[in-house]
């Protein structure tokens, strides 16, 4: 499967409860609303979908490094992780309680295709809760993660949630974006957009492709060790939220307009801003593409 | 509900002889297309109550074979058994369950 590599758990294959019994101190985990209190969805059984005991996301404490985190995932099996009322409350609730006690950091482990369309208008009143929440979080200085590897990827609002915190940690294999691909497709036609063109829906969207144009800050293999050794690296890799940092952001972004101007994939935009063997780097390894950046900042 | 699309929620009583005892609640499994989640948690007196929430109507005596099957094989006392399935095969039901016992202390 999916980068499972010999000694090597695929971050991807497991699911949201599994990722945080790997990814944290061994049995520091202490869930807050854990699945036998049945804090579930009360929209799902109206339309004849089984909801889950913990609403597709466990939020809670634990020790990374022995350093006191909290933290949320979501389960990307249940929905596609979308966020529907409860589960958006939960990691509201989540970043709240970060203000009040403030940990070390808080852990986004993101996995969901955005709202909930099922709960649509709840969903997405809770989707923009949870970017608030994150924001004044970061505000009063505790830092925020976003890990990213998944096999349903980060798209719709909870793609806006991963931009908005301090570090992002994604796997080749995962995926960040607005639209979905299916949805590119839908809205533009096939001729825009192939969503079964796999090659090109991780071109555009994928792990290596957010970390050469400096929307993620590490790219690792989908492993979940990998992913534990830079959710540490990220602890003190804290960003301030200030209005430098929003302008020099926006400079960031001006810049990549520019050096994607006619190009038509995202290998002219990697051209353009500069990464030396663009056509080179699907066949990469997620260890020589960090090299890449690196030459081609330097 | 009467709608096709409804859920069906069914119950099923049986008496074990495996007291179980308390134990932290266990939870197994997703709700996802072609699968389940299964909670155990500690209750009062001898029987293995099953509650089962289902998005797939009209298979009730499947789901009573495949539950005394496991029943027979774990016949735990005190526990109940709630179930949230999305159309779970009878093969993957009966390995969540038995993944669930296993969790057990």
């Amino acid at each position: 499967m999916n980068g499972a590599l010999p000694g090597r758990i695929s971050y991807a294959e497991c699911s949201a409860r599994e990722r945080i019994a790997r990814l944290f101190d061994a049995g520091s985990f202490r869930e807050w609303l854990p699945p036998a209190m049945r804090v579930m969805s009360p929209h799902l059984a109206q339309l004849g979908v089984p909801a889950a005991f913990d609403d597709g996301v466990a939020i809670g404490e634990a020790r990374l490094a022995d350093r006191r985190v909290f933290v949320g995932a979501q389960e990307g099996e249940f929905m596609g992780g979308g966020v529907g009322e409860v589960h958006g409350a939960k990691l509201v609730g989540l970043f709240k309680r970060a203000l009040r006690d403030r940990p070390d950091a808080v852990l986004l482990l993101a996995e969901s295709g955005g709202v909930r369309l099922h709960e649509a208008n709840a969903g997405l009143i809770a989707v923009s809760e949870v970017m608030r929440a994150l924001l004044d979080t970061r505000a009063a200085d505790i830092p925020v993660i976003v890990l990213i590897g998944g096999a349903n990827g980060c798209f719709g609002g909870m793609g806006i949630v991963a931009r908005c915190a301090d570090q992002l940690v994604i796997s080749d294999i995962g995926r960040l974006a607005m639209s979905g691909p299916e949805v590119i497709e839908a809205s533009h036609g096939v001729e825009e957009f192939d969503s079964r063109d796999r090659a090109l829906v991780w071109r555009t969207t994928g792990g290596k492709h957010r970390f050469l144009v400096g929307d993620c800050d590490q790219l690792v293999e989908d492993d979940v060790q990998a992913f534990r050794d830079a959710a540490v690296r990220a602890l003190d890799a804290s960003r301030p939220l200030t209005l430098q940092s929003l302008q020099d952001e926006h400079a960031v972004l001006t810049q990549r307009l520019r050096a994607g101007e006619g190009a038509e994939d995202a290998i002219d935009l990697w051209e353009g801003l500069g990464i030396a063997h663009a056509r080179a780097v699907p066949h990469m390894n997620a260890e020589q593409v960090r090299t890449l950046r690196q030459e081609s900042v330097a | 509900m009467s709608m096709a699309a409804g859920l069906e929620t069914l119950h099923y009583n049986f008496t074990g002889t495996q007291a179980v005892g308390a134990f932290a609640p266990v939870l197994v499994g997703v709700v996802g297309s072609g699968n389940l989640e299964v909670l155990l948690e500690p209750s009062p007196g001898p029987a293995c109550r099953f509650e089962v929430q289902t998005s797939a109507r009209g298979f009730g005596n499947i789901w009573e074979a495949v539950l005394r099957d496991f029943h027979s094989r774990h016949p735990l006392a005190g526990v109940v058994v709630a179930i949230h399935d999305m159309g779970a095969t009878p093969a993957v039901v009966s390995l969540r369950l038995a993944q669930a016992a296993a969790a057990l202390p």
